[in-house]
């Protein structure tokens, strides 16, 4: 575009300023509305990949339940347990990842080191139970198959037990009281899964289950399944589930007998949740933005129409058609993308300031609009503008100068 | 300069298509001074556009200067029309948001020419049409007659061969229309080939040859002394 075009551009929207104006609010009016979506479409993923993130997503978590479907001469109402041979018989099977049991102390037992006390739920567990529930440790380590094996009396602590009974002092090596028996704290860990999962004490599940009366019996079995596919996570969910149908002697379509978790499927359908969002926010926002366009093209046929003598006289002295395409797409790019680049950069903007003042909400979590996404839009106005010059370009092209010039 | 050998040309009409320009045969020499009269509906306005380059014809032949007008691109005519015709019409069609200069500069801005060179050929050619003190302003700063000299001068300003005006003073007063065609007439003078549309007699008589339309043939084509 010569000098002479981007003068004539600047004196012709300078003598129309009003229309420029408006059309050029209706562009950056819809892109700033695309960039608001697509932050608060990110906020919401963002927020709900947040809640995903301290248990391990490819995991599958198995409780007992009672009989629903009679089953070889047994009655329904049948209460199922697990016990140590189901874990052993799970992690034998291919493809099973880290696998733990947990063994829950009901008693309300009190926690104590020396004359501080203080009230925490208690679970046992195996060590694959660290990668299940994401816990990281701190300082000391986590409890390890030795522990097991000797059925040895030690603890690892959330840093806010931590903090309530040694206050600062460190707690490795200390001896803890739990129900009158006493644990010698060997590591403390953080888990970012919320207040209460560091108001946790770990201990081995062979200790509880001596120590408090449960024999051999797990409350709940968890483990993980590498990288599979949903798919393959089901057809490995149905061989445990007959594996332990054949232990337990209960229908394995008996959905009640046993209670699954696929943490895989429902990451999955979450994903999935959010594509459509997604998909739905870019047709919703691009709608918008062509709103914008078509404003512009509506302005410059308006425009093209009001020019016509204007435009046959360029013709008549020897603009050729191409070069009146040129000089209404020119404007038709320029409207848009200015407007459009404001738009972007007031939508961002907004977006920073929304994002820094929110305060920690259930829904909503980091908006924010990524540099792909901004090229795509810079891309998609660029194309619109084209597109919204395209017509009355064309139309300004055909303009027949005897009728443009024709007197009265 | 003008030749044209069996020229047809008609519109397409709902019922029949006009026959506006029957076998018109025409020859106009380099430097004529030449008025085309006829009534409304003669089909002196389509003979214009189609000399003009602004009209495609369906029969016959039109070469100008030496080059043959035959299925030419809009690209071609627009450059053709660029070159060798310059225009000058009734109501003038001068841009008004731009100056005198600007608007006597544009056809150079079509044919490629710098910025500089084009405000100085289009000051020289105001100085010509004796508007040079006006070269600043807007057309509606100018009265009629001045705006007609600022479109003369822009029809000049790429030096074409042949300079077309459709009805130069027909929304003009009497005496400006005597100054417009005395400009024109100086045009000539200088070697230019004109040639005016015009219903006017007075005008008519002042030119050195006057061809009579009539239902799209020549009725009548006579060289006269001007008056």
């Amino acid at each position: 575009m010569s000098l002479d075009a981007w003068q004539e551009l600047f004196e012709r929207l300078d003598r129309s300023r009003l229309r420029t104006g408006l059309t050029m609010f209706s562009v950056a009016w819809g892109i700033l509305m695309l960039v608001m979506l697509l932050a608060a479409g990110r906020g919401l993923e963002n927020n709900v990949r947040w809640q995903f993130r301290d248990d391990a997503i490819n995991s599958i978590w198995l409780w007992p339940g009672r009989t629903a479907v009679p089953w070889e001469g047994h009655p329904v109402g049948r209460a199922l347990s697990f016990d140590n041979d189901d874990i052993d018989a799970i992690r034998a099977m291919p493809d099973v990842g880290a696998l733990t049991g947990r063994f829950r102390i009901w008693d309300d037992f009190a926690i104590s080191w020396g004359d501080r006390r203080g009230d925490f739920s208690v679970r046992a567990v195996h060590p694959d139970h660290q990668v299940l529930e994401g816990t990281v440790i701190t300082s000391g380590r986590y409890i390890d198959d030795l522990d097991l094996a000797e059925k040895r009396k030690v603890a690892v602590i959330g840093d806010e037990v931590s903090s309530q009974l040694f206050r600062g002092e460190d707690p490795i090596g200390e001896r803890i009281a739990i129900g009158g028996i006493t644990y010698t704290v060997v590591g403390v860990f953080f888990d970012d899964g919320g207040p209460g999962e560091t108001e946790l004490i770990y201990v081995p599940i062979t200790t509880a289950q001596l120590a408090y009366g449960g024999g051999r019996r797990v409350h709940q079995i968890m483990f993980t399944v590498g990288d599979m596919t949903v798919a393959q996570s089901e057809a490995l969910t149905d061989q445990v589930r007959g594996q332990l149908a054949r232990a337990h002697d209960f229908d394995p379509d008996d959905a009640r007998a046993l209670r699954v978790r696929n943490n895989l499927e429902q990451f999955q359908q979450v994903n999935q949740m959010f594509e459509w969002i997604g998909a739905f926010v870019w047709v919703v926002g691009v709608g918008t933005v062509l709103a914008g366009a078509v404003g512009v093209s509506n302005i410059l046929l308006v425009s093209v129409k009001e020019r016509t003598a204007e435009l046959g006289l360029r013709k008549a002295i020897g603009a050729t058609p191409g070069s009146l395409v040129a000089m209404v797409l020119q404007e038709a790019v320029v409207l848009t993308s200015v407007a459009g680049y404001a738009g972007l950069v007031l939508g961002v903007a907004l977006v920073e300031i929304v994002a820094a003042s929110l305060p920690e909400n259930e829904y909503v979590r980091d908006p924010s609009v990524d540099l792909g996404v901004l090229g795509a839009a810079v891309v998609l106005l660029v194309v619109l503008g084209t597109l919204a010059g395209l017509v009355p370009a064309l139309r300004a092209a055909s303009i027949d100068p005897i009728n443009a010039l024709r007197d009265g | 300069m003008i030749r044209l050998e069996k020229l047809n040309k008609s519109y397409p009409m709902a019922d029949a298509p006009v026959h506006v320009l029957r076998d018109l045969d025409l020859f106009v020499a380099e430097g004529e001074y030449a008025a085309i009269m006829g009534s409304s509906g003669s089909g002196k306005s389509t003979l214009l556009n189609v000399l003009g380059l602004l009209d495609r014809y369906d029969s016959g032949s039109y070469t100008l200067g030496d080059t043959l007008i035959r299925d030419v691109s809009e690209r071609e005519a627009a450059r053709l029309r660029n070159q060798y015709i310059g225009f000058v019409f009734q109501s003038f069609h001068l841009l008004p948001f731009k100056t005198a200069t600007e608007n006597v500069a544009l056809p150079l801005y079509y044919a490629g020419v710098p910025r500089r060179r084009r405000n100085e050929l289009a000051l020289q050619m105001l100085e010509r049409v004796g508007l040079r003190e006006r070269a600043d302003h807007l057309p509606n700063q100018l009265s009629g007659g001045q705006k007609q000299r600022v479109a003369i001068a822009r029809a000049l300003v790429t030096k074409p061969r042949l300079v077309l005006a459709d009805e130069p003073t027909g929304a003009l007063d009497s005496q400006t229309s005597n100054d417009i065609m005395d400009l024109l007439a100086s045009v000539n003078a200088d070697g230019m080939t004109v040639l005016v549309v015009t219903h006017e007699h007075d005008v008519a008589a002042k030119m050195r040859r006057v061809i009579h339309l009539v239902d799209g043939r020549i009725a009548s084509d006579r060289i006269q002394v001007p008056s």
